[in-house]
């Protein structure tokens, strides 16, 4: 293998599992260490930087930095990244002062349509450069699908409503009730750019005899909504949940707050097949709701207008070497009655409000044509973001779209080619501070990962807005905080200094390091001193050593980046530095 | 020395050996060597040995003098018996341990200073006696523990750290084995573990005394430019010249190695030797071609390394007293010590 350039941002970048997992690339080892030594303001701040809303996501985050995460890999469980967030957030003080403010007046206008975490995010971006930001909002109150989807037990009002102002008060023309309905007349008033962040409002509907007989059959992410907005306040007592994917969790765990006593959610697949997260489900099921696994909907069961249940074919899978399901066969069909039916298979993104007149290009499926990294779309101008974009995904990478669609609006303001992005940087610092002292905490803690408090469960239903979670308590963040295994701090190799005495080989508690003569990749992870199947990972090639030809191979997969390679190393050939990816925003420029 | 704890954690997919061990079961404490030191190279070596042949670590005994070297046991296999003796007098300490209980794995581990200056009568008896035992000299030609004073291994010529050369002409261990009847004597060097290895493990089932002098730089005193025990020096002059390999037993010999270049003996217990000569005329079975060979390419400032001499024939002590298959420590104390009225019977013959 050719030595592996490392002064390439993203090597070190994608050493750190956490940050380049998450599509905004949150700097989480710094943060997490930043918790550590009590400074939660700079947590905050450094999440802020990236994510926007560190308070929300510490709730509500998708998480993929979690399963990313190294030590995931050693047999054990993630660093619980989201609560400790959360953490930073609850903490922090005041950052008012911290935020950059509304600069001078560019002249520049800028429509951000919806006022979900997308447009909030290019507002957050633009709004120092000076550009003016209308934003319009069809409901009352702003947050988008983060509030008309999330209930109020996962993610409280005020959480939501300090975030969302920390963007708006700095100047945002928000306009409240305002629900574009044209396209055209938006691109008539003459903004300088628009951009298009109105999620993925349409429920997946399921078209089965009986469906349209009762109206008691309900599309989950309209239901919530009706729900956040105070317009629905109860449900039967026998509810079934179709789908088994985040929302129905939210619609299950919803329908217990509003009198539901009895609650299915009905999964056509088993288990290992599920889309919710592993931990909506499992709070889900504290909370004793039935989930019942191979089940597909057949009829809705409608008596006299009244709805009595419905029908199911209850199926059988085999599951092959592969691990993958076969067409399922049809075991029996099954009744289960029932009050209400909330429907949670899915949503899309919709635009009846974009006239074909504009020349707005669609694909097959009558969603936008968007560029996948500068957002833009067939009409010079118009950007999209969100779930509007690619159709649904999750906060963080609506988050991120807003940064990327921000870079390209101010671009195309600036009359500049928005397919040139702006690059990203590596800045590396040594962490050695003495013969044996490094400015890192490095000592593994084999601790397991803390568990999440939750408010009991008698109480949690007296109100829908009780907050379930209650976030880590002092003794849970400091040991937490301890699991983290600071990917960020880097293992960096200086061939000319090494004498191969083979030290950092032998101390390597994992054994990530040889010395072995140079060969193609295969080849090489055959011959390393432990397995190195997981070829996700990069294998660090040195050059050529000094005394032997021999080279240097890191295998990045297991590192606990504990520094007894460097501790060991006689030449300082081996050093911890710490590596700050810098990723570029708007309004850095 | 390091500060930093070893993680516990290890690689889930580290491959076990044949009782269920990984290599991290052979670790033992957290060196206090200076970083770099050969010596926790070659501590590495045994643990990789040790887990290769998949000996219980508390089948072994670890017996050392003093010095650098001899502080070693205690960074490798912490589950074995250990014995850390008096400078120079590890083989004393080795000869009684393997005495009471000849069914454990013992291996001396000792330094140039601790074997060839103030321990060198025992280091000769202890071969004269042929005791069942692995014994290593970790050779780095200084003191490194009293700063760096030349050794008894130190070559002729070779400086020190601040410039001075050394007047006095070295002790090559591995001449005196050969030359005192040593049955197993080879070289290594701790920056090459691949050569090491197998012949640490042929030394673990070598029945008699098995001797490896192993090249093992002092990272601290003695890796400048004019010391001849440097990585570098080492490196450049290192003459490979009979590559041992080592087969279990129970293991197949797969790779097919023209037999002219490839010499197999098989030990005691059924395991198998196989020397590659690098060197065609050199003959490991033979003390003359031996000891002349080194001769040669010592003069020509080579270190020859390798499983230099080998012979199976050996008798080691238990075998040569005759005394009690039985490990003694393990006999009931009626049959170890049958009693003051037989001890009277066997006097009685010579009155």
């Amino acid at each position: 293998m050719k030595p592996t350039d490392t002064a390439r941002p993203d090597h070190f970048h994608q050493v750190v599992d956490c940050q380049w997992g998450c599509p905004a690339h949150t700097d989480v080892p710094h943060y997490i260490r930043q918790i550590a030594q009590g400074d939660y303001t700079g947590a905050y701040l450094e999440n802020r930087k990236s994510n926007v809303f560190p308070g929300i996501l510490g709730r509500v985050c998708d998480r993929p930095c979690e399963p990313a995460c190294r030590r995931g890999r050693l047999d054990e469980e993630p660093v619980a990244i989201c609560r400790l967030k959360r953490v930073a957030a609850d903490l922090s003080d005041d950052i008012r002062e911290f935020l950059p403010p509304k600069g001078p007046s560019n002249g520049k206008r800028i429509a951000c349509i919806g006022a979900g975490a997308a447009s909030l995010t290019v507002a957050n971006d633009l709004l120092p450069l000076g550009y003016d930001i209308v934003m319009f909002e069809q409901h009352d109150k702003p947050g988008g699908l983060m509030r008309t989807n999330i209930p109020s037990f996962r993610l409280p009002a005020d959480v939501l409503d300090d975030e969302i102002a920390l963007v708006v008060e700095r100047g945002v023309d928000l306009r409240l009730n305002t629900k574009v309905e044209s396209m055209q007349a938006l691109i008539d008033e003459g903004f300088d750019a628009i951009f298009v962040g109105t999620g993925a409002p349409r429920g997946k509907n399921v078209e089965l005899p009986g469906r349209y007989d009762t109206d008691r059959i309900h599309i989950g992410i309209d239901w919530l909504e009706e729900v956040a907005f105070e317009h629905t306040k109860s449900i039967g007592e026998n509810v079934l949940i179709i789908g088994v994917g985040n929302t129905a969790m939210d619609c299950c765990r919803t329908s217990l707050r509003l009198g539901g006593k009895n609650v299915k959610v009905m999964a056509r697949k088993p288990r290992n097949w599920f889309k919710a997260s592993v931990w909506e489900l499992e709070d889900a099921e504290e909370e004793n709701v039935d989930i019942i696994i191979n089940h597909a909907p057949k009829e809705f069961v409608v008596e006299g207008g009244q709805l009595k249940g419905m029908l199911f074919d209850k199926l059988h899978y085999d599951i092959d070497d592969n691990g993958r399901l076969s067409d399922p066969t049809v075991i029996e069909e099954v009744f289960i009655a029932c009050d209400d039916v909330i429907l949670a298979i899915g949503q899309d993104n919709a635009f009846p409000w974009i006239e074909k007149e504009t020349g707005l290009e669609l694909t097959q499926w009558d969603t936008p044509v968007v560029h996948e990294t500068n957002h833009s779309s067939s009409i010079d101008g118009i950007f999209f973001g969100g779930d509007a974009a690619y159709g649904p995904k999750n906060i963080i990478w609506a988050v991120e779209h807003g940064h990327r669609a921000a870079i390209s609006i101010h671009k195309y303001c600036e009359g500049e080619d928005i397919s040139d992005r702006p690059p990203r940087g590596l800045n590396l610092l040594s962490t050695k501070m003495g013969i044996h002292e490094w400015s890192y905490s490095n000592d593994f803690d084999d601790v397991p990962r803390h568990k999440m408090n939750h408010v009991d469960l008698v109480r949690r239903f007296k109100d829908i807005k009780i907050e379930v979670e209650l976030g880590f308590n002092a003794e849970q963040t400091a040991r937490e905080v301890e699991r983290c295994l600071n990917c960020d701090i880097q293992t960096v190799f200086t061939e000319k200094l090494c004498i191969e005495c083979d030290a950092c080989m032998d101390i390597c508690p994992t054994h990530c390091l040889t010395i072995t003569e140079n060969g193609e990749e295969d080849d090489l992870r055959g011959r390393l001193r432990a397995p190195a199947n997981n070829k996700n990972q990069i294998l660090t090639v040195s050059d050529a050593l000094p005394q032997t030809g021999k080279v240097m191979v890191k295998d990045e997969d297991l590192c606990v980046h504990c520094g007894l390679c460097a501790e060991r190393c006689p030449t300082g050939a081996w050093d911890m530095r710490k590596s700050r990816i810098s990723i570029p925003y708007a309004f850095q420029k | 020395m390091s500060f930093l704890k070893k993680p516990s954690i290890s690689h889930p997919g580290l491959p076990k050996n044949d009782i269920g061990l990984t290599i991290r079961d052979y670790e033992g404490a957290m060196s206090t060597l200076c970083a770099g030191c050969g010596h926790d190279s070659i501590s590495s070596a045994i643990m990789q040995a040790y887990y290769e042949l998949s000996v219980e670590p508390h089948r072994v005994a670890k017996v050392s003098g003093i010095g650098c070297s001899s502080k070693t046991p205690t960074y490798f296999l912490g589950g074995a018996h250990g014995f850390n003796s008096v400078h120079g007098r590890m083989p004393s300490i080795a000869t009684g341990a393997n005495a009471a209980n000849r069914e454990l794995n013992y291996i001396g581990v000792s330094g140039d200073g601790d074997s060839l200056s103030i321990g060198l009568g025992q280091f000769g008896h202890a071969i004269r006696r042929n005791i069942n035992m692995m014994y290593l000299i970790e050779n780095n030609g200084v003191y490194g523990l009293t700063k760096g004073q030349f050794s008894a291994s130190a070559d002729r010529g070779s400086t020190a750290k601040k410039g001075d050369a050394n007047p006095y002409s070295p002790i090559d261990p591995v001449m005196l084995a050969i030359s005192l009847g040593c049955t197993f004597v080879g070289r290594g060097f701790s920056g090459d573990k691949e050569h090491l290895v197998p012949m640490l493990k042929a030394a673990i089932r070598h029945n008699g005394f098995a001797f490896l002098d192993i090249i093992s730089p002092c990272v601290t005193f003695n890796d400048h430019e004019g010391s001849t025990k440097s990585y570098a020096h080492t490196r450049a002059n290192l003459r490979e010249t009979v590559h041992a390999d080592f087969t279990a037993h129970h293991e197949e010999i797969v790779a097919q190695i023209d037999p002219g270049e490839y010499k197999k003996i098989t030990m005691h217990d059924g395991s198998r030797v196989g020397f590659q000569r690098v060197d065609e005329s050199y003959d490991p079975t033979s003390r003359i071609s031996a000891l002349s060979y080194i001769e040669e390419h010592r003069e020509k400032g080579e270190v020859v390394t390798g499983l230099l001499y080998f012979e199976e024939s050996s008798s080691e002590m238990h075998s040569v007293l005759g005394s009690s298959q039985q490990a003694m420590a393990t006999l009931p104390y009626k049959k170890l010590n049958p009693g003051a009225e037989t001890l009277a019977r066997i006097q009685s013959r010579w009155r």
